[in-house]
C-alpha cells in the first residue's frame, strides 16, 4: 500500500497499482493512469468506466461476458479499447479493485 | 548470487481432445483467460473434443454421469452408479449443470468460443479426427479459423516462452 500522486491528486494505492479508495477518483485520475497504462480514452471509455464503477459499488463480479453485454461495448470493441488484457487495465483506470473472476 | 530473470508466458497452445462439460470447459476457462492476459492464445480441438467446435453438439454437450466418482447428488449425497445409467438421466444432470454455470455467467460454448476470437484467439480442428469422424469445415462453428494438421499445430508453436498444454 502506498499514496502516488496522479493528476496533482494524492491517490490511495496497492501494490499492482489499482486505486484503494475509490472516492479518490476522478476524471483526470482515470487520464493519469490510462496514460500509463497506454490507453488513450475516448467518451467511451469513460460511458464504460461509469457502468463499471457502478457495478462494482452494487457488490457485482465483473466479467468480460457482462461488460460484452453491458450495452455500452460488445466484447470486440472492449478488448480495442484496452488492448493487452482488456479486464485488468479497465479496472484499474476506473479506480475498481482487481477483479476476481475468471471468465 | 543474479536475480532470476523472469519469462512471461507470451504464447499458449491448448488441445482440447475430450467432449464431455468439464473438459471442455476447463480449456475454453483456460484459453479465454490467457486471451485476457494479453497472451497469443490458439486453441486445437481434436476427437471427442470436436464436439465443442460442431455447430449441431457446441451447445448441448453431456457430463458422465456413470463411473465418475465425484458425481454427487445435489446436496452431496452419493450419486449411485446404477442410477446414472437409467435413460435421461445423464441429460438431466448435464442440462441442470449447464444451468448452473450459465447462472454463474459462464457462457453456452458457443458464445465461449465468440469471446476467445474477439480478443484475437484463434480456433483450429484436427484434420485426422475430422476425417475419422466424417466431418467437414461447414460443419464446424464459424470461429474455427482452419483444419489442420499435427505439423501445422506444431510451425504455430515457434518462438520463446510458448507453452503447449493437452487437456
Amino acid at each position: 500500500m502506498s499514496i502516488k500522486t496522479i493528476a496533482g491528486v494524492n491517490v490511495d494505492v496497492n501494490d499492482e497499482g489499482y486505486m484503494t479508495d475509490a472516492s479518490q477518483w476522478n476524471k483526470d485520475v482515470a487520464a493519469g493512469i490510462a496514460a500509463e497504462e497506454g490507453v488513450e480514452l475516448t467518451d467511451t471509455h469513460f460511458e464504460l468506466m461509469d457502468w463499471i464503477r457502478e457495478k462494482v459499488a452494487t457488490g457485482d463480479t465483473l466479467t468480460l461476458r457482462g461488460i460484452g453485454k453491458s450495452g455500452v461495448v460488445d466484447a470486440k470493441q472492449f478488448y480495442k479499447m484496452y488492448p493487452g488484457a482488456p479486464l485488468k487495465k479497465a479496472t484499474k483506470i476506473a479506480g475498481v479493485p482487481k477483479p476476481t473472476s475468471c471468465i | 548470487m543474479e536475480k532470476e530473470k523472469k519469462m512471461p508466458l507470451k504464447k499458449i497452445m491448448l488441445i482440447c481432445s475430450k467432449g464431455s462439460i468439464e473438459d471442455v470447459y476447463a480449456a475454453l476457462v483456460m484459453g479465454n483467460g490467457a486471451v485476457m492476459e494479453g497472451i497469443e492464445t490458439k486453441m486445437f480441438f481434436t476427437f471427442f473434443g470436436l464436439d465443442a467446435i460442431t455447430k449441431k453438439t457446441m451447445d448441448s454437450l453431456h457430463t458422465s454421469t456413470v463411473g465418475n466418482p465425484a458425481m454427487r447428488m445435489p446436496g452431496g449425497l452419493a450419486f449411485p452408479t446404477m442410477l446414472g445409467g437409467l435413460p435421461g438421466v445423464e441429460a438431466g444432470v448435464s442440462k441442470m449443470m449447464r444451468k448452473q454455470m450459465d447462472d454463474l455467467d459462464i457462457p453456452p460454448v458457443s458464445e465461449f468460443l465468440e469471446l476467445i476470437t474477439a480478443g484475437g484467439g484463434e480456433i483450429y480442428a484436427c484434420k485426422l479426427a475430422m476425417d475419422m469422424f466424417k466431418l467437414t469445415k461447414k460443419d464446424l462453428s464459424d470461429e474455427v479459423s482452419d483444419v489442420i494438421t499435427v505439423g501445422d499445430l506444431y510451425e504455430m508453436c515457434d518462438g520463446e516462452g510458448v507453452q503447449i498444454v493437452f487437456t
